[in-house]
């Protein structure tokens, strides 16, 4: 299936080249998502299904939507006219016109794969998925618990980035009022989350 | 009907890599930069499956699934420290952050 593997190269370089020229960080992600859904592609031609169905679930899904919720949070770009200039910047065709040309190239490409039927993948040789779990759970069952002890540590130490960011604007909530007195945590408008406790434990062990 | 060559393979997984590692010189923005780092891993670990195809062996997407593990938890860290940079800085400007303190 060379036509398959050599559209989808071509539609990456370019998705990839756009991406790293972009100056609104949504759009350059919008142009990442669609060279994930590329390469996805050039792994389907080069007869690797499994892997191909991971690109998109874990990075065009996952790995993509925690950029977007980052970049969300941080409100970033330029908004004078409030939020309905900014629905209309969204609606532009220049923002989302390149990207979509990128991604009807590939639903074509998919459409036709599947059209003609999946037999003749790159002459032949496709690793089906069961023989990439007893690769996974064999041979490399000790890197399997390594990366899940990878994952613990970024989880520990994104949780860990994520609470000292609260405990610190707990202390400085707590540096704005000029008396704090012990009665103030239980009222509910001053403390609505039971989360706020643990804030409060920690401001009081470091005035210890 | 023949098998995709190894080195356009490679070669698409070179260029790829590339276009990462420009990105990451290039850029100010922070956010770029750790998505320059994503094309990047992922360019590797296409490298690491075509190679894997070129021999039948399931070993490259073995090699590829510990690269997307490795990948979900560098950004993980990465977007946490890129709150607390903005928090900090006020700015994404990676140029802003270059003194080390302490």
């Amino acid at each position: 299936m060379n036509v398959l593997f050599y559209l989808s190269a071509a539609v990456a370089i370019a998705a990839t080249a756009l991406t790293i020229t972009r100056t609104v960080a949504v759009h350059a992600l919008l142009y990442l998502v669609v060279s994930l859904l590329a390469v996805a592609l050039v792994f389907y031609a080069l007869g690797a299904p499994f892997v191909a169905a991971l690109e998109v679930i874990i990075y065009a899904g996952a790995i993509m939507v925690l950029f977007l919720f980052v970049i969300m949070l941080l409100n970033l770009g330029p908004q004078p006219g409030g939020e309905a200039a900014a629905a209309g910047a969204w609606l532009a065709p220049r923002a989302w016109l390149g990207p979509a040309i990128l991604a009807a190239v590939l639903l074509v490409e998919l459409v036709y794969t599947l059209a003609r039927g999946a037999g003749g993948i790159a002459g032949g040789q496709m690793i089906e998925p069961a023989q990439v779990g007893m690769a996974l759970f064999g041979p490399y069952l000790l890197g399997v618990e390594l990366a899940s002890l990878l994952l613990l540590a970024g989880l520990v130490g994104a949780h860990h980035l994520g609470s000292q960011r609260e405990a610190e604007r707990a202390e400085t909530q707590a540096n704005l009022s000029p008396n704090p007195s012990p009665t103030k945590g239980g009222e509910p408008s001053s403390s609505p989350f039971p989360r706020r406790e643990g804030g409060q434990g920690v401001r009081s062990e470091r005035l210890l | 009907m023949t098998a995709i060559p190894l080195e356009e393979g490679l070669l698409l997984a070179g260029i790829l890599f590339l276009l990462g590692l420009i990105g990451v010189l290039v850029r100010r923005n922070i956010i770029l930069i750790l998505l320059s780092v994503e094309i990047m891993l992922n360019a590797v670990g296409l490298a690491f499956v075509v190679a894997g195809s070129r021999w039948g062996q399931p070993d490259g997407q073995v090699m590829f699934i510990f690269v997307l593990a490795m990948a979900a938890a560098e950004v993980s860290v990465g977007l946490a420290l890129v709150l607390e940079m903005h928090r900090h800085f006020k700015t994404l400007d990676a140029d802003q952050a270059s003194k080390m303190r302490g």
